[in-house]
């Protein structure tokens, strides 16, 4: 037992140095990483809101396999494409009834998705994130999760409080994409659940899979650099050199937003465009941490002297899909604010669909911008150019095991 | 004997008008910002002055050998930059990442895309595809005549050996100055023509010291996923006007992946290897003392190619690193009529790019069926045969063993002098190219 909680240990700690822990506990969301590679492809994380939610202590889960939270409701099927898509090595999202430990079954979407090592392009863990499934009548969902997302970026403790009664969570883990490219909204559209589920998964819980998978991915990928032994969440042992296209505009501050075209055109409101990817500069610049932003809607960067009417101007170029430069007044996470000469355009994938909006942003009158020559409206432009390079090449499925 | 295709040419530049309407426009003081006399007065480009490097980097694992490196990725920079500047000011055809691509499954990964847009609005032009080396001809188009808006900026050895970037630098045209330039129907975000001297309007055929500048843009760009490849006459060059082209494309190509055989290790320490396994033959050139024993010897091995009218393709990369030299016959069998109905069909011109890998499908049809199979059933039809590619070979390996080809760092004669037809076949003495001694007619294939 000491010598497989060691090889545990490993596992983990090997490929994401010691610190990943903590920065994955600040993760609020329920998920657990597997890995593949030690005999019953145990669990060798299990984050705090899935402990909550299950019920269970960590020493009672880490070293096991997910299907002990399984039970005699939960539908074969189900378990049965989640097998599936561990044995192809791909991303699955289904819907999964669970049991906590004191038997107690709960409706969780479970969305698992494939860690890969870029040095071989080999498996080395699997993600897993239950959202837990509020109890609505199927086909209810889409709408709700539209009204859910005009609350910005306060809709996921929203949708967080109404899980916490019924919490839930699931075996299996799941998977992410480095910059977690493919949209969770093409995913959810894609796969037809057309089961008899007397709970389904609206697209707001999709979404918050999706980006839940993201995050963990970012995490994930961030200490793996501390190692050297790389992962993301694409197949491709190219990861790492695309992402070095990204280093080239980690440079600049920069962050990526998931965008739906689907649901601008039918809401009249905007939805939400949570943050996939930020720049490190991004960081330094705002002084926020990764797991603070990713997920979040920009608008956390406006206060109170911010203009409503460059916000509109934002809006609105999102809405006509073009790009646009405006001077905005930002702030701080300590609330100093400055003049962001703020570039955005739209970022579309290897279907040539737009699916992204990139963000560049440049602090009016910062100095250092300029040691090469290279004048800072031309960086931010490379920066999209980037972009869209790496956005195009993770989206183009190198190596899919799906024909 | 002649022989020629019919292809829509590819248009590069928003100048290039069908050949037809070309001579009533050029006006004396055009107005339209070209690179002529007319224009180019009181003209600025950006200018990226490279370092000669002594020592081939290619082994960057040696750290801080004399790598003094502030810019680093500094051309990657500039080039993005401009790029996307272009691309949002609308200079394009279309919108390149709006074209659907995908990873064909397969041993290889083939890399497939949908590009409708590409050949659209352009006549079908007679194309002679029999002579790898024609005299530049200044009625046709060629790149003194785009805008100034398309080109980029300058990139030229710099004058003391260190890294220089000048935002706003006029254009001497005594200078010889290299640009690079957009393409305007570009296959991929990032796609470039690199175009040597440009004022020289020298003809597409290859020299030592354009080579090189090829291989030192690849090396100062450092990224593996910016190629740059190089289309011979005969081989899919559609303009006869000495360029390069590259682009960005985050994706390990096909051919990159093949597995190789060393032939030999020659001067200098170049490794030549085979290509195996891959659908069109071809060589592989790797290592060398310096960047220039690697660019020279691959230049010797261009120009041994080109004077014995064998048309080939070149793709630079891993940034300088690996260049892989493909000697083809697709245009001559498409000519002769000896390509199968089946791939004649698909429209696809296989040029460097497609020989990589990278295939670029017209039709929405071949972009749904593209398959492994169909990739290598066309890329067939590229390869010179296994007895043929020898014989080449030999050609290659005698001419670089006679060492000398050129006259070192001496700007070649300007003058083109191809040997003829008939002299190549005299010397080679092939079977394959028999079928075509002594036929009078010429032979044209619409497409």
């Amino acid at each position: 037992m000491e010598s497989e909680l060691g090889l545990i240990e490993q596992s983990f700690i090997s490929r994401y140095s010691l610190w990943v822990q903590e920065a994955l506990g600040e993760l609020p969301d329920s998920f657990t990483i597997t890995d593949p590679w030690i005999s019953g492809h145990p669990i060798v994380f299990a984050s705090k809101e899935f402990l909550k939610m299950s019920g269970y202590s960590k020493n009672e889960v880490v070293g096991r396999n997910g299907r002990v939270f399984q039970g005699p409701g939960t539908c074969r099927r189900s378990v049965m494409e989640v097998r599936e898509a561990i044995r192809d090595e791909r991303a699955v999202q289904v819907n999964l009834l669970n049991y906590r430990k004191d038997g107690t079954p709960f409706w969780m979407l479970f969305h698992m998705c494939p860690v890969f090592g870029k040095e071989d392009g080999r498996v080395v863990h699997f993600v897993g994130v239950q959202v837990p499934i509020s109890r609505k009548p199927r086909r209810a969902g889409g709408r709700n999760g539209v009204g859910l997302c005009e609350e910005g970026s306060r809709m996921s403790e929203i949708v967080y409080g109404s899980c916490r009664k019924e919490v839930c969570f699931d075996s299996l883990v799941d998977l992410g994409r480095v910059l977690s490219l493919e949209s969770a909204l093409d995913d959810a559209d894609s796969r037809g659940f057309n089961i008899e589920e007397s709970c389904e998964a609206s697209d707001v819980e999709k979404t918050r899979a999706a980006t839940a998978i993201d995050n963990i991915l970012s995490v994930l990928t961030h200490y793996s650099e501390l190692t050297g032994r790389l992962v993301c969440g694409k197949r491709c042992n190219l990861c790492g050199k695309v992402s070095s296209f990204l280093k080239i505009a980690d440079d600049c501050t920069f962050c990526l937003l998931r965008y739906d075209c689907v649901a601008f055109r039918t809401d009249s409101h905007l939805p939400d465009m949570p943050i996939v990817y930020a720049s490190d500069a991004f960081f330094k610049l705002t002084g926020y941490a990764r797991h603070e932003v990713l997920g979040c809607n920009c608008r956390f960067l406006s206060g109170a002297d911010t203009d409503p009417s460059m916000i509109y101007r934002i809006k609105e170029s999102i809405q006509n899909e073009t790009a646009c430069t405006v001077r905005i007044l930002n702030y701080r996470k300590d609330k100093s604010s400055f003049w962001n000469l703020l570039h955005i355009s739209p970022i579309r994938n290897a279907s040539g669909k737009i699916a992204y909006f990139v963000g560049v942003q440049m602090e009016e009158g910062c100095k250092n911008q300029v040691e090469n020559g290279l004048s800072p409206e031309m960086r931010q432009l490379s920066a999209v150019g980037a972009v869209r390079i790496a956005v195009r090449s993770l989206t183009m499925g190198a190596g899919s095991s799906k024909s | 004997m002649m022989l020629r295709i019919k292809r829509v040419p590819t248009v590069v530049s928003n100048y290039q008008k069908d050949e037809a309407e070309e001579g009533a426009r050029r006006v004396e003081g055009c107005g339209r910002n070209c690179l002529n006399q007319c224009c180019i007065p009181g003209a600025k480009l950006p200018l990226y002055a490279f370092k000669k490097r002594n020592v081939n980097n290619g082994d960057t694992g040696v750290p801080g050998h004399d790598k003094r490196e502030p810019p680093v990725a500094f051309l990657d920079s500039l080039l993005l930059g401009e790029w996307e500047d272009r691309m949002q000011r609308g200079l394009f055809r279309y919108d390149v990442t709006a074209c659907e691509t995908k990873v064909i499954p397969g041993q290889y990964g083939f890399i497939a895309q949908l590009n409708e847009g590409r050949h659209l609005k352009k006549r079908p032009t007679e194309f002679r595809v029999d002579k790898v080396l024609q005299p530049f001809d200044s009625s046709k188009f060629n790149f003194t005549k785009v805008g100034q808006e398309e080109v980029l900026f300058r990139f030229e050895a710099s004058e003391d050996g260190e890294v220089h970037f000048f935002p706003s630098a006029p254009i001497d045209v005594e200078n010889s100055p290299s640009v690079v330039a957009i393409n305007v129907s570009p296959i991929e975000y990032g796609h470039v023509l690199l175009i040597p001297r440009i004022f020289e309007r020298l003809p597409q055929r290859i020299d030592r010291e354009s080579f090189l500048l090829a291989l030192h843009m690849a090396a100062e760009a450092g990224s593996p996923y910016f190629r740059l490849g190089y289309n011979s006459l005969g081989a899919f060059a559609t303009i006869n006007h000495l360029h390069f082209q590259a682009y960005y494309l985050a994706v390990t190509f096909p051919i990159e992946k093949a597995p190789t055989k060393k032939i030999s290790t020659l001067n200098a320490e170049v490794k030549v290897s085979e290509l195996l396994n891959y659908p069109v033959r071809g060589l592989v050139f790797e290592g060398g003392n310096t960047l220039e024993d690697l660019s020279y010897t691959v230049s010797d091995a261009c120009i041994c190619l080109q004077e014995n009218n064998v048309p080939y393709n070149v793709l630079i990369s891993d940034c300088g690193k690996r260049i892989f030299l493909l000697p083809q016959c697709y245009a001559e069998k498409q000519a002769l009529g000896e390509v199968s109905a089946e791939v004649l069909d698909t429209q696809v011109n296989p040029a460097v790019w497609e020989i990589s890998g990278h295939m670029v499908l017209k039709r929405k049809k071949d972009y749904d069926e593209a398959s492994d199979e169909n990739a290598w059933k066309l890329l067939a039809e590229v390869s010179l045969s296994e007895e043929r590619f020898q014989e080449v070979n030999a050609l290659i390996f005698e001419h670089i063993a006679s060492g000398n080809n050129e006259n070192e760092n001496l700007p070649e004669d300007p003058e083109v002098k191809p040997r003829s037809h008939e002299e190549v076949d005299a010397t080679i003495n092939k079977s394959s190219h028999a079928a075509m001694v002594g036929e009078t007619q010429e032979c044209i294939v619409l497409q």
